[in-house]
Parts: C-alpha cells; structure tokens; sequence
C-alpha cells in the first residue's frame, strides 16, 4: 500500500562453513534502481552475503527472493536478470575481449546446435544480437580498442573493466559487484567509479556492491548496509550510517585501532 | 631415399590412426578437464553397433546413420546419468566415473551383440596404388583423408558456433562460466556426442583394420603417447602428436629395430612420451598455467 515491493528482499539469512558462522540471520531490502554498498571489516561475511545472493553458497536458512521470487540455484541467475562479478576476476582469460563479452549474452540463446553449425534458423539473429550487445557496451566502457585482445594479456585494471563489461552485456535488472575496486591504482578506481555510474545512469541497472574503501562507497551509494561478523549492525542511508556509534565502534575501531 | 620416404609417409599415415583414437579424450578433456577412461570402450561399442547393423544387412548409410544416433543418445544419456550428479565432484571422482562406465559400455556390448569376432569391410582395399613413385596404400590414404576432413569440420565448429565458444569458454574458467550461465549439461552433452562421433569413425577405421573384437578397445593405448607428447587439450597437438608417433615408431622400427632384433614400434611410442614429460610436462600445444602472482 506504501511503495513498490523491493527488487532483491533478503530474509533471516544465515550460513556457517566449518563451524564458524559466516552470516547470522542478516535481512535487508534492495530498492529498484538504487545503488546498495555492503561494507564492513575483513572477515566480516561480504563477499559470502553476495555468493549466497548469487547461489553459488546456499544459504543454511533464510530466503533471497529477487521480484517477489525466490533464488536458489546459481543457473537460473542470468535468466532471471542477475549478473555479477568476482573479488578475483573470473574471465575467460584465454578468449579475447569480445568474446568474453559475448559470452555474458550467450544464456538468451535459443538456436539448436543444428542451427548454430549451419548458420540457419535462429542462430544469426542471435549471434548479430550478442555482438551488437557487446560492442556498444565495449564502447560504454571504453574498451573497444581492446576488444581483440587476449584478455589474459590484459593489464588487471582492465580485465575488471572487462568483467563489468561482460555483466552489463545482457542489460541485468540487478549487478552484485564484489570489490570491484580491490587491487586497483588510485587512477584505475577513479575510473571504475565512474564506468560503474554511468553504467547505472546510463542503464539504469540496480547495483549492490561489496567495497572496502568507504571514501568510494559514500560517493556512490544510496544505501549502506553494514556486516560485522556476519551481522548486520547498521542499515540506512550513507548519511545516517555514517554518525552511527555502532558503525564507528565496528569499523574506525577495527582500523584504526 | 625412396624406401626412408615410403616409411616415413607410411609411419605419418599410420599416425593419423592414432589422432583419430586421440581426438575424443581432447573433445571431453576441452569441455570437462577429465581424462575419459572410456573412450576406448566408446570406440569398441560404436563399431559394434554398426557391425552388428550392417550384418542384419542395413546399407552402408543406413547403419552409418543409425550408429551416429546410437552414440548421440548415448551421449546424452552419460550426461543425465553419470556427470550431472558429479557436478562439482573433484576431477579424480569424476576419472573414476568413466572407469566405472568403461566397465558397463564393455559389458552393454557384449550383453547386445555377443563376443564373437567381426570382420569389417569398407570396401576400400589396401592395396598400394600404382603409379606412384613410392608405394602407398588406397585404404591408409584415405583415412587420413576422412580424419583431416573430420578435424577440420570439428575445428570449425569449435571456432564458429556459440556452442563451440561455450566449450572453450567451460574449458578456460568453469567459474565464469557458471556465472554468466552457460547451459554446462547442454554443452557436455555436445562434447560427449562429439566424441561418440569420433569414436565411431575412429572405430570403423581400425575395425576394418584388426577387426572388430573386444581388443579394439585397446587402440586407446596408442592414443596415450600421442595425448602426452600433443597435449590433452589441443586439437592441433594431437595431430602434430600422432603424426609423430606414427612417423617415429615406424623409422625407430626398421632403421633402430633391425639392430635390436625387431619389435621396436610397440615401445618406442612410450619411451618418446616419457622424453617428452620429461622435456615438455604440457606436451607440445598444452596450455601452460600462467597464473598471477
């Protein structure tokens, strides 16, 4: 009766490896078209939050319903309009550029491997689709000079641009971006930045990111929410988030201290 | 001259033989990074089948036809049944699984079409052809003619369809390729297919060579040389591999053998691949790791 239902709502989530528990009945809401950073210390379940969201852990309990649907397996993501990237880039280091930005278009394929083999039916509208797909967003990016280039040749800060760019292929409803800015140079994050708003002006893709470096994550987001050791301790806007003892207590304490 | 050239030519023939057996662990080893145990029984139960069709006296084509079908359907039915719940299993689990199904495809043929020995005719003879200035046999050339049309047809698939690219791309990053959502148990199923196709070509060639009898599934030991010296996940290597075993066992034979008092060819092949593992580990077009530091 108030506002629209969230895009991703997630529920009493919890998951343990070995004992320890990595996420301890975490729930929070993503809103369309907002950009959500997940933020907290080392250890603190950010990257195992976003694995669960994208299937790849199930959780142990709890539920991530994305459209008012439940996830559950990794599989149906893509279909489902979900795309992500990794801490350590996961890209077909051995394809070229565009190859591996056509890929990220692949799932929506429907020709048969007759089709595909003989060049018939279905498979050269799709296959023109993928790469016009590509190119334009190559061109987004600013990669289009690379794009045949090995990816595995590629200096680290553009495979991560080519890892973003291969995610926006397919035009996701949502992006789960984990650390998209680790291991980058000053001049390298600068710029990841600003692909990763205008892919969401642009877009208009909804984006939720695990970041280390608050600086990015006060500029970027709309929305902070903050894990300490698999919990959330704070959940609002960056503002609010910001003056919030428990947040301060958690993070300045665990860095500066 | 003549005679060194008609046994290296005769050697690089005989090597195409083995490329053929090779072929089909590099297609599941490319899609799936598992060295398929049974792919020598794939070859065996291919060549039966289409034995066992020609004698209840189906055409040439016809049982051509059929035995593709069978080994599809095989395919798809190894995928259902033995990898889809191994998905995620370790690499040495997933070895032992087509262990196990070298063991029910060997068993399958015997329980559907008997343990007696079949001839195979082609109807290609393997007299030399006349004409030449060396000697080289119809039946040789024409395998390798058959063999370079089916690799070329399997490299082109490979670089030009989408599902080709999904191979390569499972082969290089499984990870990424859950992430993006490649369909893996359709792609899996086209690599077990095409390496039933293989099989089934593979076994006609040898079939009409040594007949088609349980030992034919023995013609992958042949295959292991070329694997090691080629590489396991190249195309191009298992040729350049299975040319030079061929060519290599057949000089090693008749220049080394003569003074060894003969029977060179049946080792020489494995004592190359262990030179080689000792040289190159990832054997000649193996991709080598190179992993950030």
């Amino acid at each position: 009766m108030s506002e629209s239902p969230p895009l991703l709502d997630i529920r009493e989530v919890s998951l343990a490896f070995d004992g320890v528990r990595a996420l301890d009945h975490v729930s929070f809401e993503v809103k369309r078209g907002e950009v959500c950073a997940i933020i907290g210390p080392n250890g603190a379940g950010k990257s195992s939050l976003v694995n669960v969201i994208s299937g790849l852990h199930p959780a142990a309990s709890g539920s991530v319903r994305f459209e008012g649907r439940e996830l559950r397996r990794a599989r149906e993501l893509s279909a489902r309009g979900i795309a992500r990237t990794f801490q350590n880039v996961a890209l077909f280091r051995g394809m070229t550029v565009l190859e591996n930005v056509e890929l990220g278009n692949d799932f929506r394929g429907r020709a048969t491997f007759l089709e595909q083999a003989l060049r018939v039916g279905r498979a050269p509208r799709e296959e023109r689709r993928a790469h016009e797909e590509a190119i334009a967003v190559l061109a987004l990016l600013e990669i289009a000079d690379h794009r045949d280039d090995r990816v595995g040749r590629l200096p680290y800060g553009l495979q991560k641009r080519v890892e973003l760019a291969r995610a926006l292929a397919p035009r996701p409803k949502l992006l789960l971006l984990d650390e998209p800015m680790a291991g980058m140079t000053f001049d390298e994050k600068r710029d990841m930045c600003r692909f990763v708003i205008d892919a969401h002006e642009t877009l208009g893709t909804t984006l939720v990111l695990v970041e280390h470096d608050l600086g990015v994550v006060m500029d970027l987001s709309d929305h902070l929410v903050v894990l300490d050791h698999g919990r959330k301790i704070a959940d609002g806007t960056p503002h609010a988030v910001r003056d919030d003892p428990a947040v301060i207590e958690a993070y300045v304490g665990s860095f500066a201290g | 001259m003549s005679f060194f050239l008609e046994v290296l030519i005769g050697g690089l023939l005989a090597g195409v033989m083995y490329t053929m057996v090779a072929l089909g662990f590099v297609l599941i080893y490319k899609a799936s990074g598992v060295f398929n145990f049974a792919q020598g029984a794939m070859v065996l139960f291919a060549a039966l089948t289409f034995v066992t069709l020609s004698e209840h006296g189906l055409a040439f084509p016809w049982a051509l036809a059929a035995s593709v079908a069978v080994m599809l359907v095989l395919a798809v039915a190894i995928e259902r049944v033995v990898l889809r719940p191994l998905v995620n299993a370790p690499p040495m689990a997933l070895f032992l699984a087509t262990l196990g199904l070298a063991f029910v495809l060997e068993g399958l043929a015997q329980l559907l079409y008997g343990t007696q020995v079949h001839g195979l005719d082609l109807g290609i003879s393997d007299a030399p052809i006349h004409g030449l200035p060396i000697e080289v046999s119809r039946f040789d050339l024409l395998a390798a003619g058959i063999a370079a049309a089916l690799v070329a047809t399997l490299g082109v698939l490979f670089q030009t369809t989408r599902a080709g690219v999904g191979l390569r791309a499972v082969a290089d990053d499984p990870l990424a390729a859950v992430a993006v959502g490649l369909d893996l148990p359709r792609l899996w199923a086209i690599a077990w297919g095409g390496a039933g196709v293989v099989a089934l070509v593979a076994g006609l060639l040898w079939g009409a060579r040594v007949g088609v009898q349980f030992s034919l599934s023995l013609v992958v030991l042949k295959a292991l040389p070329v694997l090691i010296i080629g590489g396991f996940s190249s195309i191009g290597g298992v040729i350049a591999g299975g040319l030079i075993v061929g060519a290599s066992e057949k000089l090693a034979e008749v220049y080394v053998g003569s003074h060894l008092g003969g029977g060179t060819e049946t080792w020489f092949p494995y004592v190359l691949a262990v030179a080689f593992l000792l040289a190159r580990p990832t054997g000649l077009f193996g991709e080598r790791l190179v992993e950030r530091v």
